[in-house]
């Protein structure tokens, strides 16, 4: 029994405490790396959602100043209100607005307004050709640097020579606030604009409209096709060479860079079938071959989840195969199709790299009309945003960053709602 | 008017599913029993002969028929208008005509151009009107071919199975096309390019210099399209992303496996799912606004001269979007080491490190290493980061505090705008494709192949 | 080996009925010495969450001798081998009340530091479970985390002689450095078995240990913790009658997580006191 096999041992003894003490510590050391990590994890996503939200929530708010217009019946006529001298009419607005300014000293007070103003005074006649003849407070959106102003960024205690507005700038700025002529409003523009190249009537709206109609094309190709692959391969497809090379294919194509997609469009859809550049619909083609293959293994995932024994009871009363699947199978792997499609088309909402190079990044000022016509999606008009020097542009990015993350977590949250309201588990 | 062939055809299927469908009835009528198919596979079986051949014949017209009219414009122009000019000249010839026929006229066109445009507008209409009688009548003879066939002993189930099962096939073989259209793409325009620039320039060369005016004939001595500085700052970005993300998604998968508590994992796990789900131009944005200027602001508080698009803040904000990736195959390849291994190692009295350190990840190492790859592939493939943060100016360094370029932004920055598709400059984009895609596919072969052996070594 | 005399657990043992009404001074037959106790379970209750698995239950295991636990499954005689080492701990949500003393020390109390009852208490699973290394780490790495072994001949001793005693070392000693996997599901069995004893420990919990395996590996197993007995206080949880006769000298019948009867082997197999425990071993249910 000398034989160290046979020792037995002194766990209670100070050098087993000691050593178990070293490992102890060990094991509270890998805690606390796991714990770090996940804490730095978190941080980070913490810096992200917070900087989005303190740049943009500004991209919300904007800044008007209510100008008093009068519709002067001899500039403009009721009946063809597109047609009338807007540019006096806002002249002589701005006249009133500042009373003893002329010259350039007016011209420069008038950059308060958006450059815009006039195209904004035309609209409010064709929507209300009664605004004719009488005075009205209109609210006009302050150009961006009043803007920057408004909301506290540019800060009046710099001197002169550092910020972008001048003391002379700032006092008429002022002066309008005393008037009451300055109001911070909701900016409904954001949604209901178009691009600009003025921060201030920039919105998403065109965006918008193209990200759905991409959306809804990459939903008519890759849903029929991913579920009716997805069928094919799991319930029909017998098990071969063949087969199994259209299963590694898939499971690649899922990992291709989306850019490489981008060039496939630009190649084949463009290039090789004279498609229209930053169409909606060839923006949709590209996603759809993208999502397919999310499709396809989200289906078959779902088509596996189905017992057997299903199909060998509804085979067993003498139904086909076809109608075993269709009567059985694809209702039951229904949820699971769902909550993966809607995952799929919330991946494809997001995806930039390659509406890039099929030209979803074209500076178009009217949401599309069609799936022909040229436009912006949302990710696109982030990124065009994003590139633009205008300091009012940072805010509206990080606001067009919060729609986007907006439409994904209500997308999201639909999937996830779906799985478990209808989701079983065998 | 394609709108209007799409909703013919839709209901002329429908009326063909209720002409099937009575005749199965009345078949049924007669004869009982014997009928072979229910009527509403009689239905099936003549509407989906009905609508699908027609539908695909007008889709195939629509996607051709501008390609053919082009061509027929072109052929019908004066000889002296396209012979021996380049595509990207025919193709401005081209877009006159249409503008032209669409009533945009920016400067006065020449004469030619005005009939062509009067030429265009009259096929396009013929070619509009031909469309709809081609694809409805196709549509009709279906109808009565199929309708003939209907008999009691007629199988029109196993009819309508087999339409069924041959567009599932086709769907499934579509994956593939794409693949094909894929690789057909990139090979097809890259060897354009190469055929312009000699490969070993392009993988050797060390210079790289695309926005140069290039004329045609001028690119033998050109020598601005050397890849490698391009290549080493991929690798160079992709590798800092790698270094952030590897060891900080796979602690926190190891703390989510053997510390976290149920509480813990219910709230960790979404949101590193909700990191994973942030579109990559919201990161992109975030390096531009947060992350480069605060590495920049801590190089200069160090005294270190930082470049503003520094490799450091691209391949940092990557590191954050590939680490919930890695955390999430990590926590997959530990979870799948089989329980009884980590009883057998608790058992002996090992603490939760040593189990975790000593057997869980060694036996998970082949599945951890395989979603390292799978990450890895997505970093060279990322775009948008790198569009946003990283340099366009390709200088060769592996400094990660200067600029470099990659591959992804090389293509973006070659193709945004218009493009002619004979330019090399827009060509090496598609040869820059064509690396990239080979690259991420072996890497995504390679670790799909790991990752798969490895749960097939514990099911 | 360590026989320290632990009076308190005689004492409580043969004043403590256990929970089929008898003592455990009736249930011990007069022809076999009894070995010094190595362990007690006292009113032993486990839950899973709001179930509760194990009820009340007492019993005491004699060092140097084989306890069986026999049952129909789901009779709570794994979940009771499992507290003897606290590797119910390992699943969330697991309570147990009552006291386990192992030498008189209640294994469950604050303060005690599981790695070490761990290396006393040594388990072998009903699934062999060898982790992906060599052979010889298989074996070494209990003496490896427990700092055993002072330099590397100690360790080739402790894994020679552990493989020895566990009679699988003629099959690999020469293949030490093979993975562990690759063997036979017999020997990876008695791979783990040697793996448990290179720890040295006082108390060894084996789960159903060849019921995963063919009647010959089978054999060898129970040849094996024959032998083993000699050195070890060995408890077994199997659900073959046939073998807890053959190897243990204590039989203790579990049904619906309640300890029913416990005594000599001899006696449960020929003479039970309990009809639960007649209808089990004649195969009237299980």
């Amino acid at each position: 029994m000398s034989s160290i096999a046979d020792r037995t041992h002194d766990w209670s003894g100070e050098a087993a405490a000691a050593r178990r003490r070293r490992r102890y510590a060990a094991d509270r050391r890998l805690r606390i790396y796991g714990m770090s990590a996940i804490g730095i994890a978190i941080l980070l996503l913490g810096i992200l959602v917070t900087t989005l939200v303190f740049t943009g929530y500004r991209g919300f708010i904007q800044t008007t100043i209510s100008l008093p217009v009068t519709f002067d019946a001899e500039l403009v006529d009721a009946r063809s209100p597109t047609e009338g001298n807007y540019r006096e009419i806002l002249s002589r607005s701005i006249e009133q607005l500042f009373p003893g300014l002329e010259g350039p000293a007016l011209r420069r007070a008038g950059q308060i307004l958006t450059n815009n103003a006039q195209f904004l005074l035309r609209s409010a006649v064709y929507d209300d050709p009664t605004l004719v003849g009488r005075t009205v407070d209109v609210a006009i959106p302050a150009s961006d640097p009043y803007d920057q102003l408004n909301k506290g960024i540019i800060d009046r205690d710099l001197p002169e020579n550092r910020r972008r507005l001048n003391d002379e700038q700032i006092s008429l700025f002022e002066q309008l606030e005393e008037d009451g002529r300055v109001e911070t409003r909701f900016n409904w523009g954001l949604f209901f604009n178009a691009d600009s190249r003025f921060p201030e009537l920039a919105g998403l709206a065109g965006a918008i409209v193209g990200s759905f109609f991409a959306l809804l094309v990459c939903f008519l190709i890759s849903v029929p096709m991913g579920v009716g692959a997805a069928v094919y391969l799991e319930e029909f497809a017998p098990k071969n060479r063949w087969t199994e090379l259209v299963e590694v294919n898939i499971n690649n194509l899922a990992a291709v860079p989306s850019i490489v997609f981008g060039l496939l469009g630009l190649a084949v859809f463009l290039g090789w079938f004279g498609m229209p550049r930053s169409a909606p619909l060839v923006g949709g083609l590209v996603l759809s071959l993208m999502t397919l293959p999310t499709i396809i293994i989200v289906t078959r995932a779902s088509l596996k989840a189905v017992p057997p024994s299903i199909r060998e009871a509804a085979l067993g009363v003498g139904a086909s195969r076809h109608e075993v699947i269709m009567h059985h199978v694809l209702p039951l792997a229904l949820p699971g199709i769902l909550t993966g499609t809607i995952i799929g088309l919330a991946q494809a909402l997001g995806e930039t790299a390659p509406l890039l190079l099929i030209g979803m990044n074209a500076f178009i000022t009217s949401p599309p009309g069609g799936l022909l016509s040229s436009s912006t999606a949302l990710p696109t008009q982030i990124f065009i945003w994003a590139d633009s020097p205008e300091r009012g542009f940072v805010a509206l990015t990080s606001a067009g960053i919060l729609v986007l993350l907006g439409f994904l977590i209500v997308m999201n949250g639909i999937a996830i709602f779906l799985r478990q309201r209808l989701e079983k588990s065998w | 008017m394609a709108g209007y062939a799409f909703l013919a055809i839709a209901v002329l299927s429908i009326v063909a599913y209720f002409i099937g469908q009575s005749a199965g009835r009345r078949f049924q009528a007669q004869v009982g029993r014997e009928v072979h198919s229910l009527p509403v596979y009689h239905g099936a079986f003549v509407a989906v002969w009905v609508g699908i051949p027609a539908l695909i014949l007008v889709l195939l017209w629509l996607l051709l028929q501008g390609m053919v009219i082009n061509q027929l414009l072109l052929a019908s122009l004066p000889d002296d208008m396209t012979n021996g000019v380049s595509s990207a000249r025919l193709s401005l010839l081209l877009s006159e005509i249409h503008n032209v026929a669409a009533g945009r006229i920016f400067t006065e066109p020449s004469p030619a151009i005005v009939e062509a445009a009067e030429r265009y507008a009259v096929w396009e209409r013929i070619a509009r009107w031909a469309m709809l009688v081609v694809g409805l009548s196709a549509a009709i003879v279906a109808l009565f071919v199929a309708r003939s066939r209907l008999a009691p002993r007629f199988r029109a189930r196993n009819g309508f199975e087999l339409f069924v099962s041959g567009l599932m096939i086709a769907c499934s073989v579509a994956a593939i096309l794409v693949t094909i259209g894929i690789v057909a793409s990139l090979v097809f325009e890259a060897m354009r390019f190469f055929a312009i620039v000699p490969p070993t320039e392009f993988f050797f060369g060390l210079n790289w210099e695309p926005q140069m005016p290039i004329r045609a004939d001028q690119v033998a001595g050109a020598g601005a399209f050397g890849a490698i500085p391009i290549f080493v700052g991929t690798l160079l970005i992709a590798f800092i992303a790698m270094l952030v993300a590897t060891p900080i998604g796979l602690f926190a998968a190891i703390y989510l496996v053997e510390y976290a508590d149920s509480r813990v994992r219910n709230v960790v796990k979404p949101l590193l799912e909700i990191l994973a789900g942030i579109p990559t131009v919201v990161y992109g944005f975030f390096a531009v606004l947060t992350v480069a200027p605060a590495v920049r602001e801590a190089g200069s508080a160090m005294g270190i001269a930082v470049s503003p698009n520094s490799a450091l803040a691209a391949g940092g904000v990557m590191g954050i979007m590939i680490l919930p990736f890695i955390s999430s195959l990590s926590d997959d390849a530990l979870k799948a080491v089989p329980r009884a291994m980590r009883d057998g190692a608790l058992a002996l009295g090992a603490t939760r490190a040593e189990t975790m350190m000593q057997v869980l990840l060694p036996a998970a190492l082949p599945g951890i290493v395989g979603g390292i790859l799978l990450a890895a592939s997505r970093a060279i493939g990322e775009t948008m980061i790198v569009v946003m943060a990283a340099g366009l100016m390709a200088t060769l360094t592996l400094n990660p505090l200067d600029s470099v370029t990659t591959v992804t932004v090389q293509i973006v920055t070659l193709l945004i705008g218009d493009t002619e598709f004979d330019s090399p400059k827009t060509l090496a984009a598609f040869a820059l494709g064509l690396v990239l895609f080979v690259v991420t596919l072996s890497l995504n072969i390679v670790a799909l192949k790991i990752v798969q052996r490895y749960r097939e070594s514990y099911e | 080996m360590k026989t320290r005399e632990m009076a308190t657990g005689q004492d409580e043992g043969n004043g403590t009925p256990a929970s089929s009404g008898r003592s455990f001074a009736e249930n011990q037959r007069l022809d076999r010495e009894p070995n010094p106790l190595k362990a007690t379970a006292r009113d032993v209750c486990v839950f899973y969450g709001e179930k509760q698995a194990l009820f009340d239950v007492n019993l005491d295991v004699e060092d140097r001798s084989v306890t069986a636990l026999i049952g129909p499954s789901g009779c709570g005689k794994s979940t009771f081998l499992r507290c003897l080492n606290r590797m119910n701990d390992t699943i969330a949500g697991t309570r147990v009340t009552g006291r386990i003393e192992l030498d008189g020390r209640d294994i469950y109390e604050p303060g005690l530091d599981v790695v070490e009852l761990r290396a006393r208490v040594g388990m072998v699973f009903q699934k062999p479970n060898p982790f992906p290394k060599s052979i010889f780490d298989n074996v070494a790495y209990g003496a490896r985390i427990h700092g055993l072994a002072g330099d590397k001949s100690d360790l080739e001793e402790i894994v020679s002689t552990s493989l020895q005693k566990a009679s699988l070392w003629n099959e690999v000693k020469d293949r030490l450095h093979e993975p562990g996997t690759g063997l036979s599901g017999g020997q990876q069995q008695r791979l783990c078995i040697a793996r448990a004893i290179a720890v040295s420990p006082e108390l060894i919990l084996m789960d159903e240990p060849a019921s995963a395996l063919d009647p010959i590996a089978t054999a060898k197993i129970e040849e094996l913790i024959d032998e083993l007995k000699e050195n070890y206080c060995i408890v077994i949880v199997t659900h073959s009658m046939q073998q807890a006769a053959r190897v243990s000298q204590r039989t203790a019948f579990f049904h619906l997580g309640n300890l029913v009867e416990v005594g000599p082997t001899e006696q449960i197999f020929t003479n039970p006191q309990d009809q639960r425990t007649l209808d089990y071993i004649t195969g009237r249910f299980g």
